[in-house]
Formats: C-alpha cells, sequence, structure tokens
C-alpha cells in the first residue's frame, strides 16, 4: 500500500520506564497478550516497566455506556496518575485503546477547562488523601512496541512469511476508533492512513492489505453491544468490514485495541453460527491476533503460551502458514498444566453441526 | 439449526450504486428527460395533497428512483391524489403528475 | 510621483492592469515569481461557461504586454511591500508611484483532505489534474482503461473548518459542471456523478449550463460531500456519501473521482500585509476598502488589489477589476486618494 507521509503525524514515545495500565478486556479475553508485552519489553527488550497491582479499571467502557459520570471517571484516572508519580513513573503506558483515548481526552479537557482538572485532584485528595501528577508521556501499548519495531525484528525468528510459498503473509490491520478519531496527532500515522500496525507489519515481514471498510468501526460501540437487542447493529458493523476484506485473502486480522480484537474475532463466531457464513480460505474464520501475539509469534513465543487457544477463530491455519511448531494437545492446558475445558465446535472452525446447511438451504 | 443468540443481524441501509440496476430508470429518464433537471427544492412535498396527510414525499421517490431503489416504490405512488399541484409549483418545469405515471408504468408492480 | 506603478504577478490580472494603465498613458513594471506570463491560466484547457479555450485569453494578453513594451521582470520574489516601494527576496529596492497586487490565490492542495487519498490513490485527481490531462489530449484511468463511472466532488478545500477554508472558493461548482460535461463529451457511455453541497450557479449562463447538464447530458447530481475514499482491488476507488434527499447513506465505486479544489490565500498574504499595512479579511485574502465602491482598493492608499489576491473570483471578473483598477490608480496618481 502506498501512503502519505505517515511520519508528519509523529508522537514522541517514551524510551523507557515505563508505567503499565491494563486493560479490562485484554486481561480476559486475550490474557496472554499482556504477559507477553511485560515479557517482551523487560525480558528481551531490556527496558524498565512497572505492573502496578494497585491501579484499576479506567472505567472507560462505564462511561461510554452512560453508567460512569464525567466527574468520577477524571477521579479515577486521577489516582492512576497518582499511583504512577507515587511508584516514580512519569511515562504512562495504556493497554487499552479506550483506556488510551480517555486518558489523551482528560488530559485535554483538563489543558481547555482548567477548572475541571481542579475539581478532579480535589476529588482524589479528599476520596485517597493522594496528589494528582499528571504523566509527562502518554503512549498506548503498540506505540511502545511500534517504537521498539526495529529491535524485534533484530531478534526475529519466524518472520510474517508464508513459509510454503515465501511470500510475506497478507495482514489486514484494525486501529480501532479511539486510537485517533478523536485526537489525530495522537496516532502514529493518524487517522486516514495509520502506520503504527503496519510499520510493525512491515518491519516483519508482512503485506499490509488495504481494503475499503479499513476504518470503518468494528461495531462494539459499548451501549450498542451491551444491550441485547441492540447487538444487530453491532455485529453488522464487523459483518460488514468482513465482506470487504474477505475478497482480499487476508491470512489474519491484527488489532490495535482490545474490544476490536474481541469483537471481530467473537462476531465472526457469531454469524457463521447464525447465518452459516465464513470469510476466511477453506470453509474457517480469519484468524484475530492483538499486536502483542503477533510480535510474541515473531519471537517465537509458544502460540500456547501467548492464551492463543483462548480465541474463537482457530489461528492453526495461520500458525501453519508460519510454520510455527505448536503441540495440539497442550492447546486446553493451563499453564500448571491443568485442563483449561475446551470449547464445542463451531461452524467458524470448520465444525458443520448436522443439519445446519440442510436449514439453511430450505 | 442456526443459533438463536436473541437479536438479528441488522440489514444494511445503504444504497448500494454497485448492486442497484439504473436501467429501469434509465428508461424512465429517456423518456421524460425533465426529470433530471430535479434540484430537489421541495416544492412539490409542500404542496402535495396526499404528502400533508401521508408520508408520501414526491421529491423524496422519484430521487430513489433515480438510485436504482425500487422497492415500495410502486405502493408510495399510489398515494398521489393526481391533483396537479404540484406541476403548477415546480421551478424546473417538470410535469411532475406525468412522471408519477411514468414511474408507475415503468416499474409496474416492483 | 517617484518610479511607475509596480505589478505584483505576472498573470491576467497583473497583464490586464498594466494594458489597461498602458492605455490611459501610465508606465508599469510587473514583477513575476516564475520564468513566464500567464500565471494560473496556463495549463487550463477550456473555460466555463462557454468552453473557450484558455489559450484565447491568455496569448493575446501575453501578446499585447510583449507588443506595447510593457517592462516585466522574472523569477522576482516579492517579500515586503508598501505604497512607495517593493522589496524583493534579493534584497532589492524597487521604488513605485503605487503598487498593485495581483498574486492571485493558491490551488488548495487535496492532499490535506487525507480522507480523498490523493496522491495515494491512482485515480484519484484534482480538477487542475484533469485541465492538464484534456491538454494533454489524453484523458484516462491511472493504468490508461477508459473509465465507465466518475466522480466528481464539489468544495474540496472550501466552505471546510477542518482544514481553516470557510469560505466559498465560487468558481468549483461551475468548473464542475464544465469537466463533467467535458468528460461527458469524452465517455459517452460513462456515468458522471457529482456530489453537491449547494449548487452555486452565480454567473450568466451557469445555470443553463447546469440544466443542459441535468438534461442533455444525463450527468447525475447527489446532494452530498463524500466522506472518505477507499482503495479496491483493481485500483477503482469507492466513495461513501449521504444521498440528502432521501436521507439515506449511498455507496458507489468508480474509476476515476475528481477533487474540485478551491482558492484559498496565497501563504506570504500575511507578510505582504504587515509589510504594507493593507489589511487581510478573516479569510487571508485581502481585505477591499469598501465591497461596493472601492472593491479594487486596499485599506492601504496606494497599494490596489486586482483579481484573486481579494477573493475567489472568474477571469471575467478579473480582468474588468483591472480596468477598474488602472481608473483608480490614475485617479491616486493625479489627485492622490
Amino acid at each position: 500500500m502506498r501512503r502519505g507521509n505517515w511520519e508528519e503525524y509523529q508522537k514522541s514515545i517514551a524510551d523507557d520506564n515505563y508505567y503499565y495500565a491494563r486493560s479490562c478486556i485484554r486481561q480476559n479475553f486475550f490474557p496472554g497478550s499482556e504477559k507477553a508485552f511485560l515479557d517482551i519489553v523487560a525480558n528481551r527488550l531490556g527496558r524498565n516497566i512497572y505492573d502496578d497491582p494497585l491501579h484499576s479499571s479506567c472505567t472507560g467502557i462505564g462511561y461510554h455506556s452512560d453508567i460512569v459520570p464525567l466527574d468520577t471517571i477524571m477521579a479515577v484516572v486521577a489516582r492512576q496518575f497518582a499511583l504512577m508519580n507515587e511508584a516514580g513513573y512519569e511515562n504512562l503506558v495504556s493497554s487499552c485503546i479506550t483506556s488510551f483515548g480517555i486518558y489523551t481526552e482528560i488530559l485535554s479537557t483538563w489543558e481547555e477547562f482548567p477548572e475541571t482538572e481542579q475539581r478532579a485532584a480535589e476529588t482524589l485528595y479528599k476520596a485517597t488523601g493522594r496528589t494528582l501528577v499528571k504523566p509527562k508521556n502518554v503512549a498506548h501499548t503498540s506505540d511502545v512496541i511500534f517504537h521498539l519495531r526495529k529491535q524485534i525484528a533484530e531478534q526475529m525468528t519466524r518472520p510474517l512469511i508464508n513459509v510454503r510459498t515465501g511470500e510475506p503473509l497478507r495482514v489486514v490491520e484494525h486501529i480501532g476508533c479511539h486510537y485517533a478519531k478523536i485526537f489525530p496527532k495522537k496516532g502514529i500515522g493518524g487517522s486516514e492512513f495509520p502506520y503504527v500496525l503496519a510499520g510493525m507489519i512491515e518491519s516483519w515481514g508482512g503485506e499490509v492489505v488495504d481494503y475499503p471498510e479499513r476504518r470503518h468501526c468494528c461495531g462494539f460501540g459499548f451501549r450498542n453491544y451491551l444491550v441485547q437487542a441492540n447487538r444487530g447493529y453491532s455485529v453488522a458493523n464487523s459483518q460488514k468490514k468482513l465482506e470487504s476484506m474477505a475478497p482480499y485473502r487476508p491470512d489474519f486480522i491484527v488489532c490495535n485495541c482490545p474490544g476490536c480484537a474481541m469483537f471481530l474475532d467473537k462476531w465472526q463466531y457469531t454469524i457463521a453460527e447464525m447465518e452459516g457464513t465464513t470469510y476466511g480460505q477453506g470453509g474457517v474464520g480469519i484468524p484475530v491476533l492483538t499486536y502483542e501475539e503477533m510480535a510474541g509469534l515473531v519471537l517465537g513465543y509458544d502460540p500456547w503460551q501467548l492464551g492463543m487457544q483462548m480465541h474463537q477463530v482457530d489461528v492453526e491455519p495461520l500458525l501453519d502458514k508460519m510454520g510455527v511448531e505448536y503441540d495440539p494437545a497442550t492447546k486446553y492446558l493451563g499453564v500448571n498444566g491443568k485442563y483449561i475445558g475446551k470449547p464445542e465446535q463451531a461452524v467458524v472452525n470448520g465444525d458443520c453441526p448436522s443439519g445446519f446447511y440442510s436449514m439453511l438451504s430450505l | 439449526m442456526a443459533t438463536n443468540f436473541g437479536f438479528s443481524i441488522s440489514k444494511p441501509r445503504v444504497i448500494d450504486m454497485d448492486a442497484n440496476n439504473l436501467r429501469k430508470s434509465d428508461d424512465i429518464l429517456a423518456s421524460m428527460p425533465q426529470l433530471q433537471s430535479c434540484i430537489g427544492c421541495g416544492a412539490c412535498t409542500a404542496s402535495c395533497t396526499a404528502g400533508n396527510l401521508t408520508s408520501f414525499n414526491f421529491r423524496k421517490v422519484h430521487t430513489l428512483v433515480r438510485r436504482g431503489e425500487y422497492t415500495g416504490v410502486y405502493e408510495e405512488l399510489n398515494k398521489c391524489m393526481l391533483c396537479g399541484k404540484c406541476r403548477l409549483l415546480c421551478p424546473r418545469g417538470i410535469n411532475t403528475r406525468a412522471a408519477v405515471m411514468t414511474i408507475k408504468r415503468t416499474l409496474g408492480d416492483f | 510621483m517617484k518610479g511607475r506603478v509596480v505589478i505584483v504577478g505576472g498573470g491576467v490580472a497583473g497583464m490586464q492592469t498594466a494594458l489597461s494603465l498602458k492605455a490611459l498613458g501610465i508606465e508599469s513594471l510587473i514583477l513575476e515569481q516564475s520564468r513566464q506570463l500567464g500565471g494560473k491560466l496556463t495549463g487550463w484547457h477550456l473555460l466555463f461557461p462557454t468552453f473557450t479555450p484558455a489559450q484565447d485569453v491568455v496569448a493575446p494578453l501575453i501578446r499585447a504586454v510583449r507588443q506595447s513594451g510593457i517592462q516585466t521582470r522574472f523569477g522576482c520574489k516579492v517579500v515586503s511591500v508598501d505604497s512607495r516601494r517593493v522589496i524583493l527576496d534579493s534584497g532589492e529596492r524597487i521604488d513605485a508611484a503605487a503598487v498593485v497586487l495581483c498574486s492571485g490565490s493558491t490551488l488548495f492542495n487535496a492532499k490535506i483532505k487525507e480522507e480523498y487519498g490523493y496522491g495515494i490513490y491512482d485515480n484519484v485527481f484534482t480538477s487542475a489534474d484533469i485541465e492538464q490531462m484534456m491538454n494533454n489530449g489524453k484523458v484516462a484511468m491511472a493504468d490508461g482503461r477508459t473509465p465507465e463511472r466518475i466522480a466528481i466532488l464539489h468544495c474540496v478545500g472550501s466552505r471546510d473548518e477542518k482544514v481553516c477554508q470557510r469560505h466559498c472558493s465560487k468558481v468549483c461548482c461551475i468548473t464542475a459542471v464544465k469537466q463533467a460535461i467535458e468528460l461527458k463529451k469524452l465517455f459517452p457511455d460513462a456515468d458522471v456523478f457529482n456530489f453537491y453541497m449547494d449548487m452555486r450557479m452565480f454567473g450568466p449562463g451557469y445555470e443553463e449550463l447546469y440544466r443542459r447538464a441535468q438534461i442533455e447530458h444525463n450527468i447525475h447530481f447527489v446532494r452530498g460531500r463524500i466522506s472518505e475514499a477507499s482503495p479496491l482491488m483493481d485500483s477503482r476507488v469507492q466513495i461513501k456519501a449521504e444521498d440528502t434527499l432521501t436521507g439515506r447513506p449511498l455507496r458507489m465505486s468508480v474509476d476515476m473521482l475528481v477533487l474540485m479544489v478551491g482558492m484559498r490565500a496565497n501563504d506570504d498574504n500575511a507578510f505582504i500585509s504587515s509589510s504594507s499595512g493593507a489589511e487581510l479579511a478573516e479569510n487571508g485574502f485581502f481585505k477591499p476598502r469598501n465591497s461596493f465602491m472601492d472593491n479594487v482598493l486596499s485599506t492601504k492608499e496606494g497599494i490596489f488589489l486586482v483579481g484573486t489576491i481579494s477573493s475567489p473570483k472568474t477571469v471575467g471578473q478579473t480582468l474588468n477589476e483591472a480596468s477598474a483598477a488602472a481608473i483608480r490608480i490614475a485617479e491616486y496618481l493625479r489627485y492622490g486618494n
């Protein structure tokens, strides 16, 4: 894909000493991703990063669902910043696009309306006795991986190459609305031609595939998903993207945002169960990866250590293309070797329950 | 059996110009080229006998036809009372009353 | 009065001003930044609404300037102006009896509207590109294929707060109608869609041309601004807009997307304004002293305005302003102002 000058959208990303703010969704649905991120940054690339057990949810999902009021979320965010300062850090790294959007938006609100910062600082002090100190640098975890992508490439053992054909893997990237649509200048490459994931893919040997609905929202939409009756148009947005990308035969989708990764993965299951449609090659879904999983794979991590058995769409077709050696027998064994249970058969993974298609063909 | 999750997948509202077939629309415009000169002013709808009592909107309906959206148009045009007031008002001189009949005849019971 | 009238800019505005002054017996000097006379009209194909070749306007003006012995200097970048002198970037000072700003405007850089992918997708063009292609006698898709469906988007870099261009560039609507007809004549089997916000057919014969585009050329007009362009597999382009007259989103693939780029104020207007004291309007163009009686006068005595330096306008209006300015300059030189 030809691009404009993404370098016009450079932002400062701290090089070391990160304070890590976790993601609610990622911890639950892609539990290996955050662990892999910490391991890559600290142990592979030798950076100092602090995973603080005291920090909490940013409450962004509640905020965007009209459950958490603005003053409350500002106080929660002020507390995260206070904790960071107490721990001796000034570079915040958020593991979630929703949180990243919340942090940048609140910092910007405090800038524009200083009385709101005053109020948040007071609430924080009254409630916890802590003092608000704003971060020097706020980045998303993918910004950090992007920043370190060339060092990762130096240690790469499995490039994003199809080992059978020798061709680059075709990758579709999705950056998530709140990464750059709120503040295009806070995202690498801006909002129209973002480069944060594309830069990783290109550095690690893959090919970025542009497609017509690339910029479209995954459909998460917070309250639109949370109310069951509204899920029809949440899933319809993912479907629109999947229909648009399918003809380009992507080998996998890589997502920036925990919510997008979850929905592009799980809505494929839903669509397959409801309508029998799959969008990958060979009658299965398209694997959906987080960028930490993508980084982990190229660095030679075991896919089950990365938590890839938690995906709704099976990742084995991708692992086979990359030449990743894995043990199918250990897929559903947890870190302590204990059996964690196995999902039921799913249409999206090529399992066709009896009578399904005969019903559809009526 | 297809799984029921308690909701259905919404169908897109988009006018998909790649999927729509403009042949019938082209036929209508070929027989009534003046219809193409509509500037969307809405005088027809403002004065419409039917439009003041129902959702009938001639401006919108004929524009949809020109985008290849034919479904429901015939029933919609049945709401027209053929009073002819719109024709008196059209600043582009379109014979709107005849347009109603031409569209209905071309689309048939689409 | 010491020195001649100095005219900044050798486009149609500057040339006609010099010729009108000459007719009144007033000597002038044209300072042109490039290496030739003609300005933006050089490279333009046909002029609306009469489909007159741009060369039929530019060439006679250049010939007349040469024949009348009006002095012209090329490669002159003006960095500072006041009513008695002009300073070039070389440091040279040129005395002036009066100064006429004829340096026009700048075509909006379509790359700034990133969502349309100009410079990224092969089959996205600007109105200026189309004129160039027409002049070269070869209008086609990037790979040489004949387009079957063309979308023309009005107001790119006009009426758009997002790119700090609130004003209407005025001539793009009629240019879009003109280009739509030209493209339809070249490709009779192609469907041409114009996406507009308002059709501003302000000039004589414009509305009539719009009507002919609709009825005789079967050009489709969709009221709605295109929100984004995306690539398709075969290097065609998918566009999205709202068809506001039906209240529904609309999506289509096109072979060519043409962006009607607007006129914006020159970047150096700010320097010229601060050095001369001639004020700028909010949109960055020079402000006329009075919109009715003194259109060709800047707010500073001895500095005159002709053409798109003061606002987007047509070639005809620019030429009229040149003649009007010459008379006002003659009055100024004789009586002061």
